[in-house]
């Protein structure tokens, strides 16, 4: 059970303000906490329970809720061999979260992919600038409010015969 | 031995000079090697031992300043676009442009924000290659439609000396 997961035990003791939910799904384990001290539980997770390796950084798109944006980190822990999934909710209106750089390198272009697509800004990173778009793009193509064959052009109506 | 053995026999040919020069140019196509998604694959098969486009002079160039024909063969990205449209410009005059597969043709199954529906918004497109992807089959017959396409052009000789348009046949 999620409960008796090691990285939860200790966030629950630290953390204890911060942790809004958690979860457990065929054995994968996600922990959902306050976008503010996103960074501090990083640093705690990397320093103190081993979480050395960040697989991967996403985000999700609500559309219609509020708040609307949720930004996915997906932890692993080398030496222990176990996984961890770390959920922030970031409202439309202040779609800003701290960048993770400083714990994780690699968030580097990982976050810059959800920049780009998302358009959530990441504070204190490095060189945020859009990483599969070309520059001059408008627009965050991944928001599900983002036309799908792109703006000025009118949205396909199924088969005309 | 001499003039008087008729000596040059059945070798003389009456022509004229546009057709000698469509003749060597369509018997030399020397297309840009470029290849953008799946129907690379298959243009490389098609270059291959079993397909062997060389037999029809076809032989890729990996400088667009040696190549006069550029086979778009697959999804052309918006990313993509400026780079396809320099190395079309660096190609020296005359070039044709032979669009393969679907993606090139209409966008294919990409009907999405990041695809450009079709190579021919942004260059002149010679031959039509349907398919997703086509097999080397159909590119081969896709060539020689543009072989035959470029035996039907007029004024290439005059056009190659400086005087006046190469006139091509209208489709």
């Amino acid at each position: 059970m999620a409960e008796n997961n090691r990285a939860v035990i200790k966030l629950k003791e630290k953390f204890a303000s911060s942790v809004i939910d958690v979860k457990e799904f065929r054995g994968e384990v996600t922990v959902t906490v306050k976008k503010e001290d996103v960074i501090e539980i990083c640093k705690f997770l990397k320093e103190n329970l081993q979480y050395n390796l960040l697989t991967d950084v996403t985000a999700v798109d609500y559309f219609g809720k509020d708040p609307r944006f949720m930004v996915v980190y997906n932890l692993y822990s080398i030496p222990n061999k176990d996984r961890l999934r770390l959920k922030a909710p970031v409202a439309e209106s202040d779609a800003t979260v701290d960048s993770v750089v400083p714990v994780w390198t690699t968030a580097n272009w990982l976050e810059r992919e959800v920049y780009d697509l998302f358009g959530i800004t990441f504070r204190n990173h490095p060189d945020l600038r859009r990483i599969l778009m070309t520059d001059d793009w408008v627009g965050h193509p991944l928001r599900k409010d983002y036309p799908l064959q792109g703006p000025g052009r009118e949205p396909y109506k199924g088969r005309l015969s | 031995m001499g003039v008087e053995n008729n000596p040059l026999g059945e070798n003389i040919i009456t022509t004229s000079l546009d057709t000698v020069v469509n003749w060597s140019r369509k018997s030399s196509i020397w297309p840009m090697t470029f290849g953008l998604a799946c129907c690379a694959i298959e243009m490389m098969a098609t270059g291959a031992s079993s397909h062997d486009l060389d037999r029809f002079g076809i032989i890729f160039r990996a400088s667009p300043r040696q190549a006069d024909c550029i086979i778009i063969a697959g999804t052309v990205t918006k990313k993509m676009l400026p780079v396809i449209k320099t190395v079309y410009e660096q190609m020296p005059e005359p070039k044709w442009v032979v669009a393969m597969g679907a993606c090139a043709c209409s966008g294919g199954v990409f009907d999405t924000y990041s695809v450009v529906q079709g190579i021919d918004e942004a260059l002149p497109v010679d031959v039509y290659i349907p398919g997703c992807p086509p097999r080397p089959e159909a590119l081969l017959y896709g060539l020689t439609k543009l072989r035959e396409k470029i035996m039907k052009e007029r004024n290439s000789f005059g056009n190659a000396i400086g005087l006046g348009d190469r006139l091509e046949p209208a489709a």
